[in-house]
């Protein structure tokens, strides 16, 4: 039984190849393009992109787009009802809406941004901590088992009540308060990943821990960080709104959303708009990041592949 | 230096099924227990076994990649189970694994040439990257792949091929030995054969020892020199492989080897049937592991456990039927 088996096919040909209706000719740098011809597919994730894009669009270019600069107060043009040359009303000070959003939007989206970043940053890295080093994952756990244990706003407030209200405060805040449910996905994908055995063999190849995680385990858990980044952003979006409409936040002069859904709130029987626009607009952006966050979930299933 | 290249005395291998609050196991698995073999340069050393009768536990524990519970792994001279990560990680250069699924042994979002380059990367790290380009082809070239595929990616590959990589990412850091952990058992027959033909012409170029672990009798039968039967835990028999498969003499192997198909059909050979399952091997039995499944089983076997025997030269099997000649 020594003597070799008889090869009766070069494998590097196999016949089976021939048999598949579709020769696979994906590459994987193609895998992107796959996810987006998928994700291009899913009419409600378009529609909160493009949602996004025309906000984010316009946020940006605000200063040209606006037809009013945010500060210019009109008294005789205070509590104007939405028409043509003021598009969404005044507010109590005779200032363009509109112009108010738009700028307000830089600010909003701005502590979205912020706040996820950071928010990212700390959840991959204590999250990649606590699934890779099993020593420390108690501990990380049980403290953000605790942070879990308080409503994200309320722990925000608690925050802010420690260090200041604020702007910068509130990204901080905010921040924090989503660490907790990043640390957990971040995890969980990583405990899945380091059983596989491609991590096995490079810990035998003998490469090291930082070039384990950062080569093998980050790029196989980024789908379930990407998802997980997106709905936060509408998340935190969301709560630095209610900072601010809390006043803890942003403050009043400044056109923050939530800001000025909370000035337009005692104005709300004589100029409806003055809340109502702001609030659509937070109520919009969080909406499309939903929306794109969900397609973005089933493009990025592998179950799917 | 001894003769051997790797000396295996008495491993143990458990893993806590329970931590009690106060921190002590309550109850541990005994994946491997006590096992103990020798293997010489140059050599093939087939583990058969069911499944979870801790064959790839065995192997995982000789690499370092489980921790042993207890027992002496000498390699090259060199005792492994003491050794600090810094240490681990140069002996890990002369010790290489190659798993079983090849889907799930390659790195999906890394390029062949990326593995591959890495794996090298290991072996040296003052290389240009001309230098490792070459030896990255090199080595595709060595296990029977085309260099034009280096920059293709896992999924665009057969298993029979993905199994190749796989093998040329242990050989990479030019170990001198591998541990085959069920390398064909998840391919196709045709491929199997492909495979395994690979290995032994490895073998024979690079002067590679084998530890070939496997569930497949005929597999091992066609690969190995010397053969080790696993059962709960421990090597109830070892021997050349000639040997074992004309004359088994632990119950459990003759039930083994009762279980291969013959060549020839006229020959009538009674088939062995082994009754009940496998001991949860949290709690295995007390005296020899396998007496609850015996035909043979004697009042000595209940309460002792058996030592290992060399009944014929180099033929050493764990039984109270044989006595030492």
């Amino acid at each position: 039984m020594n003597g070799k088996v008889t090869e009766w096919h070069v494998d590097t040909n196999p016949p089976i190849q021939l048999l598949a209706q579709e020769p696979k000719q994906v590459e994987s740098q193609a895998y992107w393009i796959l996810v987006w011809k998928r994700l291009s597919k899913n009419i409600t994730a378009m529609g909160g992109l493009v949602i996004l894009l025309l906000f984010i669009g316009g946020v940006v270019f605000a200063s040209y787009i606006a037809p009013y600069p945010i500060d210019q107060m009109k008294f005789e043009d205070r509590l104007l009802a939405p028409s043509a040359t003021h598009l969404l009303g005044t507010d109590d000070f005779g200032r363009d809406i509109f112009s108010r959003i738009l700028h307000g939007g830089q600010i909003s989206l701005m502590m979205g941004l912020i706040s996820v970043t950071l928010a990212t940053v700390v959840g991959i890295t204590l999250g990649v901590i606590a699934g890779f080093y099993r020593k420390l994952d108690m501990f990380i756990m049980q403290v953000m088992d605790i942070l879990m244990s308080f409503p994200a706003l309320l722990l925000a407030i608690v925050i802010i009540a420690v260090l200041g209200a604020g702007l910068t405060n509130a990204m901080i805040a905010v921040a924090i308060a989503a660490i907790p449910s990043y640390v957990r996905v971040v995890r969980s994908a990583v405990l899945s990943i380091r059983e596989k055995e491609y991590i096995e063999a490079v810990q035998a190849l003998g490469i090291r821990d930082y070039k384990i995680i950062s080569r093998h385990i980050i790029p196989n858990i980024l789908s379930p960080i990407i998802v997980m980044t997106t709905l936060l952003f509408g998340e935190s979006i969301l709560s630095a709104a209610a900072l601010s409409f809390l006043g803890l936040g942003a403050q009043p002069p400044a056109p923050e959303w939530g800001a000025m859904v909370f000035v337009g709130r005692t104005f709300l029987s004589q100029a409806w708009w003055m809340s109502l626009f702001p609030g659509l607009a937070i109520m919009l952006v969080v909406l499309a990041f939903n929306m794109l966050g969900d397609g973005l979930r089933d493009a990025l299933d592998p179950k799917q592949n | 230096m001894s003769e051997w290249l790797l000396e295996v005395e008495d491993l143990k291998t458990y893993f806590s099924s329970q931590k009690s609050f106060f921190g002590h196991n309550s109850g541990s698995i005994k994946a491997v227990d006590g096992v103990s073999f020798q293997l010489k340069k140059g050599e093939t050393l087939g583990i058969v076994g069911e499944s979870g009768c801790g064959k790839s536990t065995t192997g995982r524990s000789i690499l370092r990649l489980i921790k042993p519970t207890s027992g002496s792994i000498k390699f090259e001279g060199v005792e492994v189970t003491g050794l600090s990560q810094g240490e681990l990680r140069k002996l890990r250069k002369r010790m290489q694994l190659v798993f079983q699924d090849p889907y799930a042994s390659l790195n999906p979002r890394m390029s062949v040439y990326s593995i591959l380059e890495e794996a090298l990367s290991v072996r040296n790290q003052n290389t240009n990257r001309m230098e490792r380009r070459e030896q990255v082809l090199e080595l595709l070239q060595l296990v029977g792949l085309n260099p034009n595929q280096a920059d293709k990616y896992p999924h665009e590959f057969s298993g029979g091929q993905r199994q190749r990589i796989g093998i040329a990412r242990a050989l990479a850091v030019q170990p001198s030995l591998i541990i085959a952990d069920e390398p064909v058992s998840a391919l196709d027959v045709s491929i199997q054969a492909q495979i395994l033909n690979l290995l032994k012409d490895l073998q024979e170029s690079l002067d590679l020892t084998f530890i070939f672990i496997s569930h497949d009798l005929s597999v091992i039968r066609h690969f190995s020199d010397r053969i080790a039967v696993m059962y709960l835990g421990g090597i109830v028999e070892i021997s050349r492989k000639d040997q074992l498969f004309s004359k088994p003499y632990h119950p459990y192997s003759q039930a083994l080897m009762s279980a291969v198909l013959k060549l020839d059909p006229t020959k009538k050979s009674e088939r062995i049937i082994l009754h009940g399952d496998v001991p949860n091997p949290s709690n295995p039995p007390r005296g020899c592991t396998f007496h609850p499944r015996c035909s043979h089983c004697m009042e000595i076997c209940k309460t002792e456990r058996p030592k290992a025997i060399e009944v014929e030269p180099g033929h050493f099997v764990s039984c109270y039927l044989y006595k030492q000649p």
